[in-house]
Order: structure tokens, then sequence, then C-alpha cells
């Protein structure tokens, strides 16, 4: 029972990981048709911003501070790629995702060249390195962090996506590019926000990231990635509920499998998402290119 | 014993063609002798790129930067040979990406099965080479029907769930070969190539001509597979897949097998890429099996120009050679002594290569061929 509890606790943790990165990969996605690729050298350069403040101020206080730094890291290197990168290549899908592929290479390389290939222990405070008992389990609290930061982070954005003027046309965009063009609206700016939005996310999930492994090295942004795209393709491209239900089972299922099949977690991943790929309706002729 | 197999066959088709050219060159008319004759054209330049590089194992020439030792010393030849190996596998690649629009991240897993499928059928059933290369190739064939059949289907979710689940696919693979099961991937280290099971002509420094041609050979195995299959009626569906898929779905062919058809083949060749790469680095290493090895491949397709017929392999070459120097230049006293903000680029080759890539993207659209057929059309005798 115990082992239950901290199973699925730490898959919930997991996935809360999943659902930080995927949901900004989904946004992007699902309004601009980008692959972003990138998004794992956000997480990466995001996490090493987070270590060396957290590093250099240390305690609790520090570890506030390097979430601050690492997501709005994220934030910003998001932005200078939109506006510098991507921009320039609206309409042509293809061309958008290499120049992310050819970041997520030299982002990563760059960050080995600095800090070196080896990984480093991530600064846990006290106040979050020790266990919680919950139903005779030992669970680490870092875990219900995640968890709480995920669940925070699905409000948040499913406010701004309902509420907000800014979440009304990301929708719309989301769902007919053209027409919200045709109708005067300036869908670049909200291109930008979406990308800002992502690259946040990425850059808490770099610095939770490294809480939850209690270490980082510069090619994890770029593991990560790969499970957050099975997130997307599970989840649906581009929705948000989606992405947050796939996540949690992606996530419990890698622990799940990972202990009762011996370490085959990420395997077992790979066939729900072959499962869901060929359990889905058969192809939309022409679909999903809006 | 150091008689090739590449050279002898090279050597007199090449000059065998040639006069063939010179005589129907100047002539502009049409018609079946003109179109024959454009088609000898054709073969000539393979033929002597074939030979030329068939014939350098016999040059001493040095080449002060570009390389350390005189073209025939085994470091360089070696060198080359990766290469050759790297050019086979873009071209083969480029048979999804640019003839048929399909974007796989999942080559990887092809290349790695190639690599320790046939030191695996060496070691753990005692097979020789080449036994064992068609092993692995029966093997990574029927993977890829059936991989691919599943990753067909995430098209359903445009183009991208296609990538994304060859990427998952490839993804599994790679961590189960740095997991190491049952000690039989050797993990994060690799596997040293079993020379026992190798032809005695294939192995030690002194044979690493041997290994060259063999290379060569691979390289102009996949570049006459892909050529023909591209020129065939085969490889006019597969562009119309690209350009436009419900015109050709409307025209009776069905694009399902079509795709599922480029997949295996491309997966084959790089399979066979995958041994060779286990030959020419006397060894399996996991970073052939990670999904960063099939977004280099992506890089040099698109460096040398997707979907034409010389550019994958020059981008595989060159991406590849430079991939090496670099390393290498890191590696120097010159690069020790730089600055920090200098010196922390220039240490890893994939910052500086991924750079030039993106410049790339926007610079060159249409990659190192496109730059050459920019300059032939300036000239005025556009022959395609």
């Amino acid at each position: 029972m115990s082992t239950l509890v901290l199973l699925t606790l730490t898959g919930l943790g997991l996935g809360a990981l999943y659902f930080l990165i995927a949901s900004g990969l989904a946004l992007i996605f699902g309004l601009m048709d980008v692959l972003n690729f990138a998004h794992g050298a956000f997480l990466t350069v995001s996490a090493y911003a987070a270590w060396r403040t957290a590093e250099t101020v240390g305690g609790t206080g520090g570890l506030a501070l390097a979430v601050l730094v690492g997501t709005a890291t994220g934030a910003l290197l998001a932005i200078v790629v939109e506006l510098v990168l991507i921009r320039r290549l609206y309409g042509r899908p293809r061309e958008q995702i290499l120049v992310t592929v050819g970041l997520s290479l030299a982002i990563p390389a760059l960050v080995q060249a600095v800090w070196g290939a080896d990984s480093r222990p991530f600064p846990v405070p006290d106040a979050l390195s020790g266990t919680v008992s919950v139903l005779g389990a030992q669970v680490p609290v870092s875990r219900f962090v995640l968890i709480a930061v995920a669940l925070a982070v699905l409000a948040a954005v499913t406010l701004f996506l309902s509420r907000t003027r800014y979440g009304l046309i990301v929708r719309a965009g989301v769902e007919d590019r053209a027409m919200v063009t045709a109708l005067g609206i300036d869908v670049t700016r909200a291109f930008t926000l979406v990308f800002a939005i992502g690259g946040a996310l990425a850059g808490l999930a770099g610095v939770l990231g490294g809480l939850y492994f209690g270490s980082l090295s510069p090619h994890q942004g770029t593991s990560l990635l790969v499970f957050a795209f099975v997130v997307v393709v599970i989840g649906g491209m581009g929705s948000i509920p989606g992405v947050a239900l796939s996540a949690l089972a992606v996530g419990l299922v890698q622990q799940y499998a990972n202990y009762y099949v011996d370490g085959y977690g990420d395997f077992a991943v790979v066939v729900l998402l072959a499962a869901v790929v060929l359990a889905r309706p058969a192809p939309r002729l022409a679909g999903g290119v809006a | 014993m150091t008689t090739s197999p590449a050279s002898p066959a090279a050597a007199p088709s090449s000059s065998g063609e040639r006069p063939a050219s010179t005589a129907t060159g100047p002539a502009g008319t049409t018609g079946p002798a003109a179109r024959s004759a454009r088609r000898w054209r054709g073969l000539l330049a393979p033929a002597a790129v074939l030979a030329a590089l068939a014939l350098l194992p016999y040059s001493a020439l040095e080449i002060p930067v570009l390389l350390d030792g005189p073209v025939n010393s085994p470091g360089s030849l070696q060198l080359l040979a990766l290469c050759l190996v790297f050019g086979g596998l873009a071209l083969g690649y480029d048979l999804m990406f640019g003839r048929t629009g399909l974007l796989s991240f999942g080559h990887a897993l092809y290349v790695a099965g190639g690599a320790y499928g046939t030191q695996l059928a060496m070691t753990e059933l005692g097979l020789g080479l080449f036994p064992a290369i068609g092993l692995a190739l029966a093997g990574g064939t029927a993977a890829a029907v059936l991989l691919g059949a599943v990753s067909l289907r995430g098209l359903a979710l445009g183009g991208i769930g296609f990538a994304m689940v060859t990427l998952a696919f490839a993804q599994a693979g790679s961590i189960w070969v740095q997991r190491n099961p049952g000690g039989l991937t050797g993990g994060e280290e690799g596997l040293p190539l079993h020379t026992d099971g190798v032809p005695a002509a294939l192995v030690g420094v002194e044979n690493t001509a041997n290994v060259y041609w063999l290379a060569l050979a691979y390289l102009a195995l996949t570049a006459a597979v892909v050529w023909t299959a591209v020129a065939r009626p085969v490889g006019r569906v597969w562009q119309g897949i690209r350009d436009n898929e419900q015109r050709v779905s409307v025209l009776g062919y069905d694009p399902f097998r079509h795709k599922l058809g480029v997949f295996v083949l491309a997966s084959a060749l790089g399979v066979l890429g995958g041994a060779l790469h286990l030959l020419v680095t006397a060894g399996a290493t996991p970073r052939s099996s990670t999904p960063e090895f099939t977004l280099t491949l992506l890089v040099m397709v698109v460096l040398g120009g997707s979907g034409t017929r010389w550019g994958p392999l020059i981008g595989g070459v060159l991406f590849t050679f430079l991939d090496q120097r670099l390393a290498v230049l890191a590696s120097s006293d010159l690069v020790h002594g730089l600055p920090g903000a200098l010196r922390a680029p220039l240490s890893e080759p994939m910052v500086i290569l991924g750079t030039l890539f993106v410049i790339a993207v926007y610079a060159a659209p249409g990659g190192i061929a496109s730059i050459r057929r920019s300059l032939t059309w300036r000239r005025g005798e556009e022959t395609r």
C-alpha cells in the first residue's frame, strides 16, 4: 500500500513536470504550428540560471529567487527567439522547425561548453529536502511542491485563456488563425505572448526539474522534451485540459511500470503512445493544417 | 590484400563514358539519341567522383590545415570514410525528408540498430561480418515495416504526429541501449568492434584503406538506390505525396503504401549505414541511437540541400568533416589560449555547427546545392 502511495505521488510529481513543459509546447503548436524543439534548450538554460542563483543566495529564499530568475530567463529567451528568429518565418512551418532544431543542438552544447558535461547537484533547501508521511509512505516534499505548482499553473492558464482578452485571441487563433487576422486583430502580438508564456513555463519546469531530480545536466532538457512531445501527442495538440490529463497518465504509467515491470517505464510510455495513436479514429483528410 | 572492390569497377566505367559524352556534348537536339546522351552524361559526374574517391588511398598528398597527415594515412582515411558513411546516411534520410516530405525524428533507431545488430549477431550468434549485416538488415527492415505502419498512423495528427511518434520510438531504443540490458549493449560506453567475426582484411590500422573502400561502396550503393528510385515512377509518386498528397490519392495511388515503402527503404539504408559506422569507428556508440543523431542527419540534409541529387551527400560529408575537425581544433592549444568568452563556443563543435545551420536556414534556404544551382542559372545553362 505504502509503495503504491509513494509511486502514485511520485508519478503525479513527474506528471506535473511534464505538464509544465508540454502545456507551453501545446500552446505554441496549437497557435502557430511551430513544433518548438528549442523548448528543451529554454528549460536547460533556465535551470542553469536558477542553479547559479540558488548557489549564490542559498536557502529557501535562494530557491524562491531561483524560481523567479529561472522563469524570467525562460520567458526572455523565448521572446528573443520569437522576435529575432521565428517571426521572419511565419507560414513556413518547416523552416521554423529547422531553426528550433538548430537551437536545440547549439544551446545545450554551449551550456556544456561553459559548465561541463557532468551533471551538477541542485541545491535543495532543508525545508524541501525532507519527506512527509502519507498513509505509511515517506514521500519527498518536493513532489507536493511540483503538484501544487502544476495545479496553480493549470488554473492560471485556464483562467488566462477563458477570462482575458488576450486569452480569447489566443483561443480564437488556435481555432482559426486566418479568420482572426481577417477581423483585424494583430495575431503576431499574441504569438510573442504565447511564446513568452511557453518559455516561462519551460523555465519554471527547469527549476522544478532540478528540485525533482536533485541534479541538472546540459542534456536534461532535451530528454524531458521527448516525453513532453509524447504528452502533447497523447493529449491532442493544442488542448490544455487534454495535455493535463495525458501528463498525468504518462507520469503515472512511467512510475508504475518502472517499479512493477522492472525499470521499463519509458517503454510503457511509448507503448501507451502507440496504443493511443492506433486507437485514434482514421486520419482526417488534410486535417490540422489550419 | 589491398585489392579494392570499388576502384577497378569505377575506373573503367568512367573512362568508358567520357568519349560518349564528348561526342554528344555539343548536340542540343532532342530525340532518343539526345536523351540517351543526356543519360550517359548524367552518369559521368558520379562515375568521375567515384573514381576520384576510390583513388584517394593512393594519394600521399598533404593538405596542411584540413588533414593532420597525408591523405592515405590511416587517420585521414578513417576520417574520410566516416564522412562517406554520413554522406550515405544523409542521402538515405533525404529519401523521406526531401523526396517524400516525411519528417522522421527516429532514423537513429535504424542506424543504431544496424551498428548494435551487426555487433550482437557476431558476438552472440557467432556469425561472420557479412551474414551478421544481412541479419541486422532483415531484422531492421521488419522492425521498420511494423514501426513505420504505427508511425504513419500518427499522421492523423498532421505531419507533426509522425515526427513525434518516430521520435518516441527512437527514444525508447536509445534508452534501451543506454540501460545496458543484460550487459548486451555496453551502456554508456558502447561496444568495441568484435574483430573475431570481421575478415582480417578489414581489421587493423594498416587495413584502413579497405574499410574506406567499403564505406565508399556503401555510399555508391546508397546513391545508386536513391537516384534510381526517385527517377522511377515510384519516385514521382513520392514527390507527388510531398507536394499534394490529396491529389495523389485521387489519382488512385495509395499514399500509405508508398509512404511505408519509402520509410522501409530509407530505414534499410540506415541499418546498412549503421553497420558501416560500426566498422569505420571500430565500435558501436550509444550516441548513434540518440534523437540528436537524427537531428544532425536532418541538419546535414538541409545544409546540403534537401530533395536534390548531390545536396544531402555533400551536406553529410561536409558536416561530418567540420564536426570532426572542429573537435580537434577545440582540444588544440590555439583554442585553450583564447579568453573564456571565445573559448567556450569553440570548444563544442555543435555550437558552431548549430549556429551555422540556423544562419543557413535564412541565408541559403535551399542549402549548398541551391547556391550552386543559382550560379548555373546565372550562367544561363539550366540543364535540369
